[in-house]
């Protein structure tokens, strides 16, 4: 479904952070990438949702050159992604508005999805009104009401306190979030990344030619959180994250 | 501000005015109560009709003002490149008091509405250029994205993310600079016209040495720029109701 080819990418007058770069993700395929501080994770998912474009190389969603955000492609951000001015309600409908979907269709979309997400009780408040699990149900719900194909999410859950993080995180499960779509999720947390990626891709720092893949396929079931294999693939993805981070590349 | 804060102040103003007024014990400052009584006699024999023009021009002043500098503080806010350009020409020419300019403005304007729009109109465009090109500028960048994300194209960025991001300091803006506003009103007003507060206050009263209706002008100025005040206040609840749970 996702081919980055070749990639390279640097901010104007910054290091280069992708040299050739190149990776593949399949359809139906739920990654999180993970890596030191400041390795380019965000950017690399920017890349993904055509907010930045590459300077060399190319992004390819369903073999289409992305050069612009995708209408099937969800992005999901740590903060600051809800409009502060509007209610959740008018939140979770902005880009159905965006995309012209009209009136009745709208409402009955984002009723629906904000009953699922279990925040139709605060659909009438604005952000700040909101604890940080319902900000990010909120924006759950404003990118699923889209129904993408492929779902971007840079570390979703990563300012919340530790219960309503894992709530979240079943939260994505239980929505069979990875079981209907492609999604890659950034994290910094190797739990996270451990519980919600079948695939994991650990970057190192800049500049990055390629990663190191960990098949994790018991992520996505609620269980596995606690067992002797989950903290196994922890410490695994752990010591990878350490090597590269010294070491350069993976 | 409740009402009863409101009433307090109100009345306390009056007391310190009465007060003022039984020292002085002379015409040049008579009490509130006689001012009051003929701001009531003077409203129908003129003073509403000199009052509602003086409105006129100060709230084509505004739409002016925020309908040309909204739209490019957007713009400069958004587009470093320009902003570089216009910064040093923004910089240079907003601490000119533009009230200076005012003969000039007449020589080209003439002396009708468009000379006194127009003065109020240059002072208020810079208050509002500087404080909408910072807001549109100070917009996060995740929130751009994220709408970005969701199809939005520059027009529905526009409407959906600068706009309602400005409308807090578009409003402060003016709340802050109406009290200018009305001040160079009355300047402009003081000469060269035969309507407006301005001219009510320094022709029809302070000329005439009716200082009861000298001071009607001066009240009726006073609640031109309270009233004006207010309906800020009451817009920025009614559009910026985010913002009043932060306060």
């Amino acid at each position: 479904m996702i081919r980055v080819e070749n990639v390279s990418f640097a901010y104007p007058g910054k290091e280069v952070i992708f040299q050739s770069f190149s990776w593949q993700v399949e359809k139906g395929e739920s990654w999180a990438i993970i890596g030191p501080s400041g390795c380019g994770k965000t950017t690399l998912l920017y890349l993904l949702a055509g907010l930045r474009l590459p300077q060399e190389g190319a992004v390819l969603v369903n073999g289409q050159m992305v050069r612009r955000p995708r209408r099937q492609t969800g992005l999901i951000l740590q903060d600051y992604g809800l409009l502060p001015w509007a209610t959740v309600h008018q939140n979770t409908a902005l880009g159905l508005t965006i995309r012209g979907v009209r009136e009745p269709q709208r409402q009955a979309i984002v009723t629906q999805w904000l009953a699922r997400l279990d925040i139709a009780g605060v659909s009438a408040q604005y952000p700040s009104q909101l604890s940080g699990g319902q900000r990010q149900r909120a924006a759950v719900a404003r990118t699923l009401a889209l129904e993408p194909d492929l779902l971007l999410m840079d570390e979703p859950f990563s300012s919340l306190d530790a219960l309503t993080r894992e709530g979240l995180q079943n939260m994505v499960i239980e929505l069979g979030i990875e079981s209907i779509l492609t999604s890659v999720l950034v994290t910094h947390s190797i739990e996270e990344a451990v519980f919600l990626g079948k695939r994991i891709l650990v970057l190192p720092l800049p500049p990055i030619t390629q990663g190191t893949v960990i098949d994790n396929p018991l992520a996505g079931q609620l269980r596995y959180r606690g067992q002797p294999e989950f903290y196994r693939t922890c410490e695994r993805v752990r010591q990878t994250v350490e090597r590269v981070g010294h070491d350069g590349q993976g | 501000m409740g009402k009863a804060e409101g009433a307090l102040a109100t009345l306390s103003l009056f007391l310190a005015w009465q007060v003022a007024a039984l020292a002085v014990q002379a015409p040049v400052l008579p009490g509130p109560l006689a001012v009051l009584a003929a701001f009531v006699q003077a409203l129908p024999r003129g003073l509403l009709w000199h009052t509602a023009v003086s409105a006129w021009r100060v709230i084509a002043s505004i739409l002016i003002a925020v309908g040309l500098a909204a739209p490019i503080g957007l713009v400069l806010g958004q587009i470093k490149r320009l902003d570089v350009v216009a910064a040093p020409l923004i910089y240079i020419t907003y601490p000119i008091p533009k009230i200076v300019l005012l003969p000039i403005v007449l020589l080209f304007l003439g002396i009708g509405e468009s000379s006194k729009i127009f003065i109020i109109a240059l002072i208020l465009f810079f208050q509002v250029l500087v404080v909408v090109r910072d807001a549109s500028s100070g917009v996060r960048p995740e929130l751009i994205y994220s709408v970005r994300s969701l199809g939005a194209r520059r027009r529905q960025l526009l409407r959906y993310v600068y706009l309602p991001a400005c409308l807090p300091a578009i409003l402060t803006a003016l709340r802050v600079s109406t009290g200018t506003a009305v001040a160079v009103l009355f300047f402009a007003e003081s000469f060269a016209t035969n309507s407006g507060l301005g001219y009510y206050i320094l022709v029809e009263g302070w000329g005439r040495l009716a200082y009861p209706e000298m001071y009607s002008g001066v009240m009726a100025m006073s609640l031109l720029g309270f009233a004006i005040y207010l309906a800020l206040d009451w817009l920025e609840r009614r559009l910026c109701g985010w913002v009043q749970l932060g306060k």
